[in-house]
């Protein structure tokens, strides 16, 4: 194409390299001294931020997936487990809050193993930054995410009739340690997609682990009914004493216990996962 | 400047890496002088960019050593990342974002202020020739102007150092042309660049040495003179009418230039090399004579070149063996990933 048959339409403006503007923008100005670590996982948080600006789709899985969940289980097993879907969801709600946001954290090792595929991701670990910054913005991304996830779910739970007795602020404290939790869950999932070769693979590995996870738990039913060795699992595993302690930051009687080991597990996560990610990060 | 030091840019000694059963380095030395282009010519799959991604601190080398302004690549990764930059192969902004928010990010994890980045950025895609579409995903630029975009994004801090992986492969000849101009104007300022590349034209236009890579080591070394003087300055390519006298124009021809003459596959072709000491003059005199006897031994040629020396031509005269195979060892690279 040359430039004189552009005569119609937007002509493209042919870009010639001017030495002087080049010029400009080579001289070397001082170097800025580095970006402290919070500062650049932020600023990796905002590119996590601009690109759900720029492909909303991807809200998807955080809007529309929680409200089926809900209202799928709630009227599948309200009536046959409680008096009413009504009365199940006062029970219920803590816990597919838990699910349904527990399940999206897998999300975070999709994307990341999508990410690493691309070029950016080099040019990312060239970067004279703190290391886990790109992972830790990229988590800070999801956990508003979450956040979304457990508003859209505590709506469709207000309006079928759910009523907390901790009022506000036992609802908010429960959607804190709900987040707190998935932040460190998340680690999980930034292992399993720098490990594994594509997509696909994660989001396999995710569901067998997250399946077990939520459905072997105190989520759906009161584990009393479940055979000895069930309860054995149910009681360890840490889904349960998320739900435990967000049904009863909600209900208005915390539960020092539970809370206290569903921390534990999530300081297990940071520190095992976050360590295993960032070793594997490093050496890619 | 005291942060451009006068040592060399990159020391690599005896870098070996392999994926699964293929060694992708195998013994790779290299010495690139601080302020030069410095090409690192090959075939695909030659070790290229597993070269640059050793170097850019991306892979860590199974044995060797390198250093990048005195710096060692694995055990101070942080000070090379301080002073160098990459541009992959493959674009390496992300493409979802926008050309401003590419560079501001870019520029606020390198320190600067949100108001100073902006105006970095800016003036960036200004001088690249951007502002158009600086508020437009880079997923919809075209493929000149992604080029421009990534190179723009890695001279955002003025490293030292520029690595630069097949900055024209697949673009049309006036973008790869914007791109030659970007590489001068980049290395006038004092930035050292390695530039990688398939094409031996490009390493001649820009850069000051060349080392041919090949099986993951280097093969040759010099200034782009000494390495085509010691394959030919110029190779003949010979399109006969008559298939039939093409014993006796080999004849003619080795006669005339001295020099072996190569059968083609094709029946009526015949290549040789000529100009063995590097100019072109000599070239296209040795050049003119065959041609000349040939016309007096009533042979009649149909088609007559007088090129180059391509890539490889080079790599034949460097290895006995054509570059081509290379594209297997390309997917033995992909598998073994």
């Amino acid at each position: 194409m040359s430039d004189t048959a552009t005569t119609t339409g937007r002509a493209p403006s042919v870009y010639v390299p001017s030495t002087d503007a080049l010029a400009t923008v080579l001289a070397p100005g001082a170097r800025p001294p580095r970006p402290n670590a919070l500062s650049a996982s932020l600023t990796f948080g905002w590119r996590a931020m601009l690109k759900i600006k720029h492909v909303p789709e991807q809200l998807f899985d955080v809007t529309a997936f929680p409200i089926i969940m809900v209202l799928m289980f709630t009227y599948l097993f309200g009536g046959a487990l409680a008096d009413s879907p009504r009365d199940y969801l006062q029970f219920f709600l803590p816990g597919i809050m838990v699910t349904s946001v527990v399940m999206i954290t897998m999300y975070t090792g999709v994307g990341l193993n999508a990410d690493i595929e691309k070029g950016v991701f080099d040019r990312i670990r060239t970067l004279p930054v703190w290391r886990p910054a790109a992972l830790v913005g990229m988590i800070f991304g999801d956990v508003l995410r979450y956040v979304l996830a457990a508003l859209v779910i505590l709506g469709v739970g207000l309006a079928l009739g759910f009523r907390p007795g901790g009022g506000v602020i036992g609802v908010l404290a429960g959607i804190g340690l709900l987040v707190v939790f998935s932040f460190a869950f998340s680690w999980v999932w930034t292992f399993f997609g720098l490990i594994l070769r594509s997509e696909k693979s994660v989001m396999g590995v995710s569901m067998m682990v997250l399946f077990p996870l939520t459905f072997l738990s105190n989520v759906f039913v009161d584990p009393g009914t479940m055979p000895g060795w069930l309860q054995a699992f149910v009681k360890v595993n840490p889904v349960t004493q998320l739900v435990a302690s967000v049904r009863a930051a909600m209900s208005g009687a915390p539960d020092a216990s539970s809370t206290m080991w569903m921390l534990l597990w999530s300081a297990g996560f940071v520190v095992v996962f976050g360590t295993l990610t960032m070793y594997r990060y490093n050496r890619r | 400047m005291s942060r451009r030091t006068t040592g060399p840019a990159i020391e690599a000694d005896g870098l070996t890496r392999s994926f699964g059963e293929t060694r992708a380095l195998d013994g790779l030395d290299l010495r690139v002088p601080a302020g030069t282009v410095y090409g690192l010519l090959g075939p695909n799959g030659a070790g290229k960019t597993t070269a640059v991604r050793v170097l850019a601190t991306l892979l860590r080398p199974d044995a060797g050593l390198a250093r990048v302004f005195g710096h060692d690549v694995v055990s101070e990764a942080d000070a090379v990342r301080a002073r160098v930059s990459l541009t992959g192969q493959y674009a390496s902004v992300d493409e979802d974002l926008t050309g401003t928010e590419n560079l501001v990010l870019l520029g606020r994890l390198l320190g600067l202020r949100k108001p100073a980045a902006r105006e970095r950025a800016e003036s960036l895609l200004a001088a690249f020739g951007l502002t158009e579409a600086a508020d437009r995903q880079v997923k919809k630029y075209s493929g000149g102007m992604r080029r421009r975009i990534d190179i723009a994004a890695s001279i955002l801090s003025t490293p030292d150092l520029l690595f630069l992986d097949e900055p024209t492969t697949g673009l049309d000849p006036r973008s790869r042309n914007q791109v030659w101009e970007i590489v001068r104007a980049v290395v006038a300022h004092g930035t050292t660049v390695l530039l990688t590349t398939q094409y031996l034209d490009e390493a001649d236009q820009l850069a000051g040495r060349i080392a041919v890579v090949d099986h993951g080591r280097v093969i040759a070394e010099g200034t782009p003179g000494e390495l085509k003087s010691s394959v030919g300055s110029g190779t003949v390519h010979l399109r006969l009418r008559d298939p039939g006298r093409r014993p006796e124009a080999e004849q003619v021809l080795r006669l005339a230039l001295g020099v072996p003459v190569q059968l083609e596959p094709d029946p009526v072709a015949l290549t040789a090399r000529v100009g063995g000491d590097g100019t072109d003059l000599d070239a296209s005199e040795q050049a003119a004579r065959a041609l000349g006897d040939l016309a007096r031994a009533g042979i009649v040629v149909d088609d007559f070149s007088l090129g180059q020396p391509s890539l490889d031509e080079v790599f034949l005269a460097l290895t006995d063996h054509p570059a081509v195979t290379a594209d297997e060892r390309d997917e033995q690279l992909e598998a073994a990933r």
